[in-house]
């Protein structure tokens, strides 16, 4: 390699080298602080009072969606794996809302309760027919039952 | 040139025997990605199964998703070039360069319009600034910025060579956009389809996915190897290769 060259690939790493680490040192500082949403758990710990408006993320506790009958008005908890939070909103709610699943709410805290004003769902990246879903939960559920007759077994 | 690059790709790296190459390949290319995108849609859109959870409307995936893997995969080779075209100062490497960057344009601008419209439809909106969708615009924008960068310089060498430099900053952003699901808390799912691991998605959905994943890349080695060829010719305009092109082609 030529002196001209090796001065250019010497200039051209070097820069390179010097993004990455700016670059890298970004990603690390904005780990800390830039929360896309917060969870029921992390709201009760005190995390998001620095917030008035904030996201709240996690699952749609089952059976406690209720609808109101004469206006559009929607309550449910949503939870997470140690928190729930009850959630009040008034709006259209995407197709994906249902229970046990992932949504994220923008809003604020009002009275121990969190206002809604947008909610989000959120999916997951598995793709698969219905019946490969019901084969598994089957498959799941006889696992559970093999479980239950193995513990029955060691306690007589 | 160091000697450990083979003597068939310093020639091949030649504009008139490239030009040769990319013509003879071309339309094999374009063939088969058409061919390709044929099945691939019949086999998303007709004989894959509805999701669970999704319906019907994951369908866009087999649109979507393979272009978005191509906005990452143009903008690496245009990194690639970039760098070799910086170093070495082939000419070669700078049209490549230049001409992937309306490629890999186009592939994101369709990746965040299908990604609006399906998350219209299941998430609720159109846009949100999570880290994934954030990162993926300002992929766009450097595709952008070099692309303008490169048409302002009156000299289309030291445009490209500008322009090449900017892609190659820009290439950190890569990483960023595909790591973003698991460094923050994003409203985008993570990755379905893994290169180590099993991947989360029923057999019978996946094959049409890299069917597309296929018919996308030999579109994009049709596109570049089409728009090389007359960055080369117009390049080379004063060469004698080119004035025998222009005099044998002229005349059929």
């Amino acid at each position: 390699m030529n002196p001209t060259r090796q001065r250019r690939l010497t200039i051209v790493i070097a820069v390179l080298v010097a993004v990455i680490i700016s670059a890298a040192l970004v990603v690390y500082a904005l780990q800390q602080n830039m929360n896309y949403l917060f969870t029921p758990s992390q709201v009760q710990a005190g995390e998001a009072t620095r917030y008035q408006n904030f996201r709240l993320g996690g699952m749609v506790k089952q059976g406690s969606i209720q609808r109101s009958s004469d206006s559009l008005k929607v309550t449910f908890t949503v939870i997470d794996a140690s928190g729930a939070m009850p959630v009040e909103y008034n709006g259209i709610l995407p197709d994906l809302f249902r229970e046990n699943q992932s949504v994220i709410a923008t809003g604020h805290m009002d009275d121990g309760r969190f206002v809604a004003t947008e909610v989000l769902a959120k999916h997951d990246e598995t793709y698969m027919p219905q019946e490969l879903k019901d084969a598994m939960a089957k498959a799941h559920a006889g696992k559970h039952i093999d479980e239950a007759a193995n513990q029955d077994k060691a306690q007589p | 040139m160091a000697n450990w690059i083979p003597l068939w790709l310093h020639k091949l790296s030649s504009p008139p025997a490239f030009y040769r190459f990319a013509g003879a390949l071309r339309p094999w290319a374009i063939t088969l990605a058409l061919l390709l995108g044929l099945v691939a849609l019949y086999g998303g859109l007709v004989l894959a199964p509805p999701d669970y959870q999704q319906g019907d409307d994951y369908r866009i995936i087999f649109i979507h998703v393979p272009c978005a893997w191509m906005s990452l995969f143009i903008y690496g080779v245009m990194g690639v070039a970039a760098f070799i075209a910086l170093v070495w100062r082939i000419k070669l490497a700078e049209v490549v360069a230049m001409a992937s960057a309306p490629i890999g344009a186009c592939f994101t601008f369709i990746t965040l319009v299908t990604g609006s419209l399906w998350g219209e439809r299941m998430w609720g909106t159109w846009w949100t600034w999570d880290a994934r969708l954030t990162s993926e615009l300002v992929l766009l924008f450097l595709y952008l910025g070099v692309i303008g960068l490169y048409h302002s310089f009156e000299d289309r060498r030291q445009g490209a060579r500008t322009a090449a430099f900017l892609a190659l900053i820009g290439i950190v952003n890569v990483p960023i956009v595909h790591f973003s699901v698991n460094w923050w808390n994003t409203l985008h799912q993570g990755s379905t389809i893994r290169l180590l691991g099993p991947s989360s998605i029923a057999p019978s959905m996946i094959w049409p996915l890299l069917t597309m994943m296929a018919a996308t890349k030999l579109y994009y080695v049709a596109s570049l190897f089409g728009r090389t060829r007359t960055d080369l010719l117009a390049l080379e305009s004063g060469k004698d290769w080119v004035r025998q092109i222009a005099e044998t082609e002229g005349r059929a």
